[in-house]
């Protein structure tokens, strides 16, 4: 340890601190988040903090940054202990965080929003001088960006850029970056992760990453913690360990659901999606969502790539009778479809949008009743139902739970009480049971542990494999090329290009998605 | 392309025997409204006895006082549930709605439009039809008046995504002042001098009272709406899509449910209820339509659906006990020398408790068997 203790508690400008966390615990009642936690990130180096969902990693960073305060345990700042009480606290250390959603005021410049983020703004400001700082400061930072126009027109990767810096300009020198690359296109990920790796080797700053992404764990990082429900699972240096030992720390024993051998798509396959010049205004109203022609048959998984944002969701929402299209046309199986209830039923569709619990769940409602939202209304026989039978709908979801493994501690808790996870699977456990001729999916993984990923794609796997077709909108490309038979990019509303996923380039695909085309 | 559910033999999912958890879960579940709304009810109290003191009278014998005018003796326990009988159903107008995530605040609306429309159809045909017959048909236009009334609340909200709660409110004030325009002008009974009013009702045409009571058949008919409601919201398809849709639009859309036909039917049947109680104002109680239509009734209704969770069941009793209150303004008046608004203060400090207490939920672990430190059961989990 580099016993550097500062007189003032006010970091130098571009000079790395390092941080330490001894014994670090945080019980929220009678449950324990983190479990005496050690970490050591000395000045100047890349660490990355890996964990499933739930296995602490923002409750560490929470308590470093001050939002929490921790059980017990202790946090230091070059050597010297420090009592962090708020996030204020830990910006006078020099600490600061970057999260996964942004934080910077579209409507405003990125001048404007860096020099209002400042602890001290005069009232009157001087923006010609303020101007000269920045350009001045910006001669050090390795990042090109312009500052004069407002953040909405800067691309994902340039505001993720644009969030480093501010934190640079407030004058932190030890960062946090909570996934940091989950809304970049590969080559924006690999061009701002290398900026700030240059940035720690010289020294000037010390970055704490948390991330899912092995690849930018390896490539880019120096060391690594792994944490796993709230304690120290292990780490090391990153080039003593590989991809596989990792994972083992992070998910330990536990056995991952595999995927099925794809089986090959019929050259006869019927077409069961097909969607022609659909039009529709986006979340805005001011750009269109515009798809010329969509068709996905029966068994095989069609992948649609995008960067967020990009129209994915307004597609889908038109697709599940959320969201009236302007014209075009569906049609399911031969015949136009109108995401209407029977419509749904005649035609076998499905769907699990992203984010269960907030699209395809009624959160204070029971985990049976959620269960029963597609059967509610027909009796057993067959036949629309006026009454409902709760002493079936029981007995089903019942046999759903054990069958989808979701772990709830009763039938009759509220569906919001449960993981992340445990809302997918009883998702999955409605809509991929029974007969499903098509199923339109939207990232079906988003932040869900490793164990939960791999059974809902081995499920998807499963169910294409039996014929049902499948739509996969995702933002996380290794899944599409895992998942994939075609994948077609989406890109400002339109579908820009399309590839069968085994002769995919990645590269080339990430060129569309950034709009290059 | 069928996946197949292979279901293994069940362990037994709610029967434990020798295990009282199962019962104590059940009633855990259940209490949590119960006592969070007492607990606001005494809290409201509690707050109003302040009030009481600081106007230098003593809390004490305002409650005793209360207790005597709204369920002290049978007379006054019949004058609470006569002062009921109308907030079951303006509380239906509320509650109904507010399962599908609406709130609608413009029953007022639908009993004064009810309540002109039942005795502007009572005018030709007293006289040449039965009693019987023409109560029904009053009922029948007070329902519907309503139900179109606050029927277009709902859809306005739905077709144009106008916020309902105002469009509702609004259109209260248009609904009070087309009764005026309707009982000044071209319905007035020439013979109402100081009071405009239609025609009053013949003696024998009025809806008469429960037979050993001096309440009339509103209580009952009120009482039913309620029983009804309920068993529409927790036992049928209908009520079932209405809460997936009031628990979360986006899934009800994406399950393919018709949340605008739900949207419209369920303010249509609420504003139908209310548009009943002023048809019951004026065929039990006024004998024809006039400005007393617009008592308040459909704003108390707020109160008691609020206080009673939106649950129709519920309604029942809150609306019992706000009677009572309300029973009881008049011997506060005058034996405690308090003004008649001492009433709407004690309202007034109940509803925005019972407002504040909404935060409370989920927040007691004693009511989350999911949180007790009891060993879970097993074979509930995989």
């Amino acid at each position: 340890m580099i016993a550097h203790i500062r007189d003032t508690p006010l970091p130098q400008a571009g000079k790395a601190v390092g941080i330490q966390t001894i014994g670090m615990t945080m019980r929220f009642g009678s449950f324990t988040a983190l479990d005496n936690v050690s970490i050591d990130v000395p000045a100047g180096t890349f660490h990355a903090l890996l964990g499933e969902n739930g296995a602490g990693k923002s409750t560490l960073v929470k308590c470093i940054m001050g939002f929490y305060h921790q059980t017990s345990g202790s946090l230091s700042v070059d050597g010297r202990e420090v009592a962090v009480q708020s996030p204020r606290d830990a910006a006078t250390y020099g600490l600061g965080m970057v999260y996964q959603q942004f934080t910077l005021v579209p409507s405003l410049t990125g001048a404007e929003n860096l020099v209002i983020n400042r602890t001290h703004v005069p009232a009157v400001i001087n923006w010609a001088k303020e101007r000269k700082d920045l350009a001045a400061f910006m001669e050090r930072m390795p990042f090109k960006i312009a500052l004069d126009r407002p953040v909405r027109e800067l691309a994902a990767g340039e505001k993720q850029k644009l969030e480093i810096v501010k934190q640079l300009y407030l004058g932190r020198s030890f960062l946090i970056l909570d996934e940091p690359t989950s809304v970049l296109t590969p080559a924006e990920a690999d061009e701002m992760l290398g900026l700030v790796r240059g940035m720690t080797e010289r020294g000037e700053l010390t970055v704490l990453m948390i991330s899912h992404k092995f690849h930018e764990v390896t490539k880019f990082t120096d060391a690594v913690t792994v944490l796993r429900r709230g304690k120290m699972a292990g780490g090391g240096l990153v080039k003593d360990l590989t991809t596989k030992d990792m994972a083992a720390m992070m998910i330990g024993d536990v056995k991952l659901a595999e995927l099925d051998t794809r089986l090959p798509v019929p050259a006869d396959a019927k077409p069961i999606l097909v969607v022609s010049d659909i039009r529709a205004p986006d979340r805005t109203g001011l750009k269109m969502i515009d798809i010329g022609s969509l068709t996905v048959h029966a068994g095989e998984i069609v992948g649609i790539a995008g960067i967020s944002g990009n129209g994915q969701k307004e597609l889908a929402e038109v697709l599940a009778g959320q969201r009236p299209a302007d014209a075009g046309s569906i049609t399911v199986k031969g015949s136009l479809y109108g995401a209407t209830r029977q419509e749904t039923r005649i035609n076998n569709v499905r769907f699990i949008p992203e984010e269960p619990l907030n699209n395809a769940c009624a959160p204070k409602m029971t985990v049976t009743e959620n269960l029963a939202f597609r059967t509610f209304d027909v009796k057993r026989e067959g036949g629309d139902a006026l009454w409902l039978d709760m002493k079936s709908m029981r007995k089903r979801a019942a046999s759903l739970i054990l069958d989808f493994k979701v772990k709830t501690a009763s039938q009759s808790s509220p569906i919001a009480s449960l993981s992340g996870g445990n809302v997918q699977r009883a998702v999955l456990a409605r809509e991929l049971t029974g007969d499903v001729d098509l199923l339109i999916v939207s990232n079906p993984c988003f932040g869900l542990d490793f164990s939960a990923v791999a059974e809902i794609r081995a499920r998807i796997m499963k169910a294409r494999n039996a014929g049902t077709a499948v739509l996969l909108l995702s933002e996380d490309l290794d899944e599409l090329l895992e998942m994939s038979d075609r994948i077609m990019v989406m890109s400002d509303g339109k579908l820009v290009y399309e590839t069968p996923a085994l002769s995919a380039d990645i590269s080339v695909i990430g060129a569309h998605m950034a709009g290059h085309h | 392309m069928t996946i197949e559910l292979n279901t293994p033999a069940l362990p037994p999912l709610s029967v434990q025997s020798g295990s009282l958890r199962p019962i104590l879960e059940w009633i855990a579940r259940r209490a949590e409204p119960v006592v969070i709304s007492l607990g606001a009810i005494f809290a409201g109290l509690a707050l109003f006895s302040i009030f009481i003191a600081v106007v230098g009278k003593s809390p004490i014998d305002l409650f005793k006082l209360m207790y005597t005018g709204g369920f002290g003796s049978w007379f006054s326990i019949q004058n609470s549930l006569s002062r009921a009988a109308p907030l079951l159903l303006t509380a239906l107008c509320v509650a109904l709605p507010a399962r599908l995530g609406l709130v609608i605040i413009g029953g007022e609306g639908a009993v004064v439009l009810g309540g002109v429309a039942a005795a502007a159809v009572a005018l030709p045909l007293t006289a040449t039809v039965s009693p019987i017959v023409l109560l029904t048909v009053m009922a029948v236009a007070g329902m519907i008046t309503g139900g179109i009334w606050i029927g277009m609340a709902g859809l306005l909200r739905h077709c144009r995504g106008v916020n309902e709660t105002i469009a509702s409110l609004l259109m209260a004030y248009i609904a009070i002042a087309l009764m005026n325009h309707f009982i000044e002008g071209p319905l007035r009974d020439p013979a109402s001098l100081n009071k405009p009013s239609t025609a009053p009702l013949p003696a024998d045409y009025m809806l008469g009272n429960i037979p050993g009571m001096d309440v009339n058949w509103g209580l009952v008919i009120g009482m039913v709406a309620c029983i009804v409601s309920w068993i529409l919201i927790e036992a049928t398809s209908i009520g079932f899509a209405a809460r997936i849709a009031g628990g979360n639009v986006r899934a009800a859309q994406i399950q393919g449910l018709p949340v605008g036909r739900l949207i419209v039917g369920f303010t249509a049947l609420a504003g139908s209820f209310a548009g009943l109680a002023g048809m019951i104002e004026v065929a039990a109680v006024q004998g024809s339509a006039n400005a007393s239509l617009a008592a308040g009734y459909g704003y108390t209704g707020i109160l008691v659906a609020f206080l009673a969770r939106h649950n129709p069941l519920a309604i029942i009793p809150v609306a019992v006990l706000l009677g009572g209150i309300d029973a009881s303004g008049g011997l506060i008046q005058r034996r405690m020398g308090l003004p008649d608004a001492t009433v709407l203060v004690l309202q007034g400090t109940l509803f925005v408790v019972i407002l504040l207490c909404e935060t409370l939920y989920g927040r007691f672990r004693i009511f989350n068997p999911d949180l007790w430190k009891m060993p879970a059961v097993k074979g509930r989990t995989a």
